[in-house]
């Protein structure tokens, strides 16, 4: 900045001035307002009507619906439900690495682990009377209209010449329920665990794809490509409800997925209303109506899921935390070690 | 306006410097302030500190923008010890998305710098209805986001396609969507340097008795080289990293159609992060290699200017 000194003033000359660095001065100025500005900015914890949500994918329809059925209630007047919506791995890594959460719904439980064990959730959040679950479904065929294929049975899955279509365990959580559901189907129709992996050997080299999400998958399937499709069976009744092409085949066997949701420890009030509002008769019956299946026995009733046989949770495969290692590890897992054998005999090609 | 050799002091004003007794009006110039104008000493030092700033603020912005998250990077990936980097990047699955990305993206960036000096020399040297609309269209896959062009990729060359022409879950298609990404690249690094060719050198050329294909292998190309390698170069390195607009149309196979991009976010995705960074250093060093050479092989070409 220039230095300037007063001129001494000529006789008969106008009372000298002395000019204000006006450059500073406007800096100066546009930083105060900025801070006033941002003091000024609306903080959601202290009006405390605002629910920060971050979920999986596949529910955004349905919370905009609940959301909106929140706000008419009592407890919901006022409130509003700000979502973040993506792969389940991806959300619960952003709430660990500062995403601000109050109310966390993910599509399994590795997933709510990450964010227990970060510190940001109570571990006592699945000691509650639905053990922190807020929604059911089941792994479903997803087929080309009319069922062309007949593919009703998981050996069905594993005839030649089918082809199907599963997203990539390492990056999707529902492609790691749909192996479950596999393995599980296996197990629970008499086979050996080393039966059941071959099992999951065939079904993987019949494989035409394995995109890395849920949704890409359904894409993957809409486009055309595969026979069948593994998916959650809400999912699937959520495209079929805006009119895609496929029909929905529920398998003798599958497994009950459970998803998890909870508040974290620094939730807002409106975050634990909003909870108790989706874990109540009014909240489940909306879940029902988009397709996921209601954990209150009573609401549960009220619809006509189909139900499979055999349905098996995690629980009798060893739960989440062993399976989840067992399997799934990138580098020692069963499905790592399936994939590298169909690998080395398919990698000349 | 004061006198020359008169000094503010002579006015005797108050405020004004005294000056020194017993001096004369010509060497008590000294005590005038200019009038206007920095001080010299803080011009001086105004003068060095933008020789000096220019440079520190180049680095400084390089360094919070590319290399503290590289170095980043490479700190994660060797978090486990040299043995657990190792096992990451000589994984199976790691090796073959490594080879098969290295290999379709030097493929794609040979294709695209013919096609992208062809396409280059008709929006140059010809001239067509609709020229400024087609030069304005190759910049689109800039613009377009990468799972945009993927979906629309999937639709035209999957099994619904039009065409009748059925990519999805092929390397082939996995190479299509690569160049529809890189394009832009290897045709604008071209189009300048054609552009101020110097029509002198190819007209001296031919009037010396050379064909056209002579004209062409020997004056237009050569002075082209460092163009279409600077565009190899780019989009060699857009291709190696490339995930939105191919995961899609490859069907992400293990082994067969999995590019080293989605491998690395599904290691991310499983809590794998420092085998994620393993692999990816691997993949940053390899194209930081090919950039040196591809850099080399310019200066090497670079043709000097004669007249």
């Amino acid at each position: 900045m220039q230095k300037t000194t007063p001129h001494p003033s000529e006789p008969g000359d106008a009372p000298s001035r002395t000019r204000l660095p006006s450059r500073r001065i406007t800096a100066v100025g546009a930083l105060a307002l900025s801070a006033l500005a941002l003091t000024a900015l609306p903080a959601g914890a202290q009006t405390g009507g605002t629910v920060n949500l971050v979920a999986y994918s596949t529910p955004k329809p349905a919370y905009s619906v609940l959301a909106t059925d929140f706000a008419k209630t009592k407890a919901g007047a006022g409130v509003t439900v700000s979502p973040s919506f993506g792969p389940s791995g991806t959300q619960a890594t952003s709430v660990v690495n500062g995403l601000p959460a109050d109310l966390v719904n993910f599509s399994l439980e590795p997933d709510m682990a990450k964010v227990v064990k970060a510190g940001l959730v109570s571990s006592s959040w699945d000691k509650g009377s639905t053990k922190g679950m807020v929604t059911d479904s089941i792994v479903s065929f997803v087929v080309r209209p009319g069922n062309p294929k007949h593919i009703t049975t998981w050996a069905d899955l594993v005839k030649s010449g089918v082809q199907v279509i599963t997203p990539n365990v390492f990056s999707s959580g529902s492609a790691k329920w749909n192996i479950m559901a596999a393995y599980g189907a296996e197990i629970q129709q008499g086979k050996t665990p080393a039966q059941a992996q071959q099992y999951l050997s065939k079904l993987l080299h019949n494989a035409v794809a394995q995109p890395s999400s849920a949704s890409a998958a359904l894409q993957t399937f809409l486009s055309g490509q595969g026979d069948v499709l593994l998916d959650y069976e809400d999912d699937a009744l959520y495209a079929k409800s805006k009119g895609e092409p496929v029909d929905i085949i529920t398998p003798p066997q599958t497994i009950l997925i459970q998803n998890p949701i909870a508040v974290t420890k620094t939730a807002s009030p409106a975050a634990k209303a909003f909870l108790a509002y989706l874990l109540s008769p009014a909240g489940q019956t909306v879940w029902g109506q988009q397709g996921y299946r209601p954990v209150l026995p009573s609401v549960a009733a009220k619809f006509k899921f189909p139900q499979p046989k055999t349905l098996f949770t995690i629980d009798h495969l060893g739960g989440w935390t062993s399976v989840n290692t067992k399997f799934f590890d990138p580098q020692t897992g069963i499905v790592a070690k399936v994939e590298q054998s169909l690998g080395v005999s398919t990698a000349s090609g | 306006m004061t006198d020359v050799g008169a000094t503010v002091g002579d006015l005797g004003l108050p405020g004004a410097p005294p000056a020194p007794a017993g001096s004369r009006p010509e060497q008590r110039r000294w005590h005038r302030r200019p009038p206007t104008g920095p001080h010299p000493a803080l011009a001086a030092a105004g003068r060095m500190a933008a020789r000096i700033g220019g440079p520190a603020l180049a680095v400084t912005y390089l360094s919070l923008l590319v290399l503290l998250p590289l170095a980043a990077l490479a700190t994660n990936a060797f978090s486990g010890g040299w043995g657990a980097f190792w096992r990451a990047i000589t994984q199976p699955e790691a090796v073959a998305a490594l080879e098969l990305t290295l290999g379709i993206s030097a493929a794609v960036a040979a294709v695209n710098s013919v096609a992208g000096l062809a396409i280059a020399w008709v929006l140059v040297r010809d001239d067509f209805r609709g020229k400024t609309l087609v030069s304005a269209v190759i910049d689109l896959p800039f613009a377009l986001p990468t799972i945009v062009a993927g979906l629309t990729l999937l639709a035209l060359y999957g099994p619904n396609s039009p065409f009748h022409v059925d990519l999805a879950g092929t390397r082939l298609g996995i190479g299509v969507a690569l160049a529809f990404v890189t394009l832009p690249f290897c045709v604008r690094s071209v189009q300048p340097v054609l552009a101020e060719l110097d029509a002198e050198t190819e007209e001296a050329a031919s009037s010396l008795g050379a064909s056209r294909r002579q004209v062409m292998g020997r004056v237009i190309l050569p002075s082209l080289l460092p163009a279409v390698l600077a565009g190899a170069g780019l989009a060699f390195a857009r291709a190696v990293g490339e995930y939105g607009s191919i995961v899609l149309i490859s069907g992400n196979i293990p082994f067969k159609t999995e590019v080293a991009s989605s491998w690395i976010f599904s290691l991310s995705q499983s809590d794998a992060l420092p085998a994620a960074s393993a692999v990816s250093v691997v993949l940053v060093t390899i194209a930081l290699f090919v950039l040196i050479v591809i850099g080399w092989a310019r200066r090497r070409f670079n043709v000097p200017e004669t007249v």
